[in-house]
């Protein structure tokens, strides 16, 4: 039997298997649109009551399931610090940037707009992550791909000098630290961690949700830092070896 | 509460389910990431066309922004340290 033969006869039943397998599972499954799930019609019910929160995804995530996300913060936070670590600079960087400069004055300003626009809509997100879709980690995610543009549009040296790590460190460490500072003031204050201290606000405005505002802003700030220290990271280490090859 | 899939909602998947085949077929890794972006964009139609606006928005920039990014760097790092070696 040739190597091709052989593995076929492996593959057959394996493949087999796993079909039947996976038919077994999908045709138990109840049908489309048909939910079960107990606990999200609940939260749907009660998160406006509750928590006078309109977006019911928001209260699940920073107030029902608070801790949780706390948990999840800090796993972005630990990971773009094992990435900082890993991608170090290794040896002395005095090559300077590269000469990268967009010269095209139409991408340039196109550049410029989208920037703006994507930082004024991830702070949109953020603000009213507790009216309407959206949130302190959409806001962020949007907010930090808004300064990728800096680089796409502009250059480097445009997007580096903006985004220094003594900067963006300690605001990446606030913003973690912020959630854990709202869960400890209700300790402090002889409430359950995480415990809404404020009261619940009118619903339908921005300072609805009470402490759940400086959550999501917390959350906000650490994920608008940790995705741009990210970017740093990752362009850093493309830029880098073109800069020094083009000076040998 | 039992929804029946309506004809947005199954073009919709139709798509998905095409792009997805579309990026696991493509042997170029240039093209691919390219791809996955297009991809991560019908997925993020079928979100909002399945009522979940929240995590379309997540998808919207994490699929279009960070991961090609990061993807695209790590094949120009690794081609480029490659060249270096021979």
């Amino acid at each position: 039997m040739t190597r091709r033969q052989i593995r076929g006869t492996i593959a057959i039943p394996v493949l087999g298997a796993l079909g039947a397998f996976l038919y077994w599972g999908l045709s138990g499954l109840p049908p489309f649109g048909n939910y079960h799930g107990f606990y999200g019609h609940m939260v749907s019910i009660l998160s406006l009551p509750q928590r006078h929160v309109t977006n019911a995804v928001t209260a699940t995530v920073f107030d029902y399931r608070g801790f949780d996300t706390m948990g999840e913060e800090f796993i972005l936070f630990a990971a773009v610090t094992g990435v900082v670590l890993l991608l170090r600079k290794s040896g002395e960087d005095e090559e300077g940037p590269p000469e990268d400069t967009v010269t095209s004055d139409a991408l340039r300003l196109f550049g410029l707009l989208a920037l703006a626009g994507g930082v004024l809509v991830g702070l949109w997100l953020a603000a009213y992550g507790l009216v309407t879709p959206g949130g302190g980690f959409q806001g962020g995610v949007a907010i930090a791909s808004g300064f990728v543009l800096l680089y796409l549009t502009g250059s480097y040296l445009a997007f580096a000098r903006r985004t220094s790590e003594s900067a963006l460190d300690p605001l990446e460490a606030v913003g973690a630290a912020g959630y854990v500072v709202v869960g400890l003031a209700a300790l402090i204050a002889g409430l359950p961690f995480l415990a809404n201290l404020l009261g619940p606000g009118k619903p339908g405005t921005l300072v609805s949700g009470g402490s759940l505002g400086f959550i999501n802003w917390a959350v906000a700030l650490e994920v608008a830092a940790a995705n741009t220290i990210l970017y740093k990271e990752f362009l850093e280490q493309y830029i880098v070896p073109i800069a020094r090859g083009r000076k040998s | 509460m039992i929804a029946t899939l309506v004809p947005l909602q199954a073009t919709s998947l139709i798509f998905v389910a095409l792009a997805a085949t579309s990026v696991a077929l493509c042997r170029n890794p240039l093209r691919q990431i390219i791809l996955s972006g297009v991809y991560g964009l019908l997925l993020v139609v079928l979100f909002v066309v399945l009522q979940a606006p929240d995590v379309a928005l997540s998808m919207l920039v994490v699929t279009t922004t960070a991961y090609p990014l990061i993807v695209l760097v790590a094949i120009a790092r690794t081609r480029h340290g490659s060249k270096e070696e021979k």
